[in-house]
């Protein structure tokens, strides 16, 4: 088993070290972490594809996720073409490969579950149901709440940043309110309760893999709309499949590939394709 | 033939999506993204 889990852990070294590229090329503003501030140039008119918040004081592009509730709750706009056009976009090209290798918050989660803790559980009775949750997440605290719950002036709150979302606490709250006095002191409530789902979310990933985006993240919900039809995808060939289950069995999000290649779960994360010994399973933009 | 069917699908909504952004560049939505991108997200970071 040991050699195993050695194994398993080598062969996701290249896609953590991705994800680390990656996360550190879209938060490098390294003034912002020395300074307490965030960065404010012309890079922040564009997303970023997976969650980021643009209050995390490297923070280079905007959180697709925060973009939308802020254009869903404007005065000005209560359908956004750019915001919807780019998740539209990406979903499109890539699906939910975001989740496995452009997600800052996804490699924080992954790293998490590297921690040695005697009992890791693999899934457990509520796993289908709660995997719902993210949709109704979507539905309500990133779409319809902003949208209708709003201000004199017709301005609605971030829902889902605002009493949610724990990469905003971890990329943001914490590193500001440490450097920026002001910040500190303006410390409440909301502060602690959102820390609270962050350490929750913390432990929690040390005992079952990427709980935020099985049961949490909206943008893996939207993402995963589109793993479907997705361009970058999971493909199967079953005439090489000898049924062994050897991909299922090192799935971490649960997805029988052989059963469900395109399965809205799937993060694209290759380790099935690693394991795979007929070569039946391939991560790749054509056949 | 199904598989090849779901590509165009795949290729066709990325093309949707493309004008869909395009078109909210020229209606000048990238202005309220920025200006929401620029400052401090109070509610994002727990401040309110």
């Amino acid at each position: 088993m040991d050699n195993k889990n050695k194994k398993r852990k080598s062969q996701e070294a290249p896609r953590h070290l991705f994800q680390f590229i990656w996360a550190v090329i879209t938060n490098s503003f390294v003034a912002g972490f020395l300074q307490g501030k965030i960065y404010t140039g012309k890079l922040k008119n564009l997303c970023v594809p997976g969650l980021n918040c643009y209050s995390c004081p490297g923070a280079l592009g905007s959180c697709p996720i925060g973009s939308l509730q802020s254009m869903l709750g404007s005065r000005n706009y209560k359908f956004t073409f750019y915001v919807s056009g780019f998740l539209i976009f990406v979903g499109a090209i890539f699906g939910r490969f975001v989740c496995g290798w452009l997600c800052p918050f996804g490699l924080v989660q992954d790293i998490l579950h590297k921690i040695p803790f005697p009992k890791k559980i693999k899934t457990f009775k509520a796993d289908k149901l709660l995997r719902k949750l993210k949709y109704l997440i979507l539905a309500v605290f990133v779409i319809l709440l902003p949208m209708v719950i709003v201000d004199v002036t017709g301005q609605g709150d971030p829902w889902f940043c605002k009493y949610i979302c724990p990469a905003g606490m971890l990329q943001g709250g914490l590193p500001l309110t440490v450097l920026n006095e002001g910040l500190r002191s303006a410390i409440g409530f909301l502060y602690t309760w959102k820390f609270l789902i962050l350490a929750v979310t913390v432990l929690l990933s040390i005992v079952i893999y990427r709980p935020f985006c099985k049961y949490i993240c909206p943008l893996g919900a939207i993402y995963s709309f589109f793993n479907k039809i997705s361009v970058f995808r999971l493909r199967y060939d079953e005439e090489k499949c000898v049924d062994c289950g050897k991909c299922s069995r090192v799935c971490k999000m649960n997805v029988n590939p052989t059963k469900a290649p395109d399965s809205g779960e799937c993060i694209r994360c290759g380790l099935c394709e690693k394991n795979c010994p007929t070569g039946a399973l391939h991560c790749n933009w054509k056949r | 033939m199904k598989k090849e069917l779901s590509l165009k699908y795949g290729i066709i909504t990325a093309i949707i999506g493309l004008a869909m952004m395009l078109l909210g560049v020229y209606r000048g939505e990238t202005i309220d993204v920025m200006a929401k991108a620029v400052k401090v997200c109070l509610e994002c970071i727990g401040i309110g």
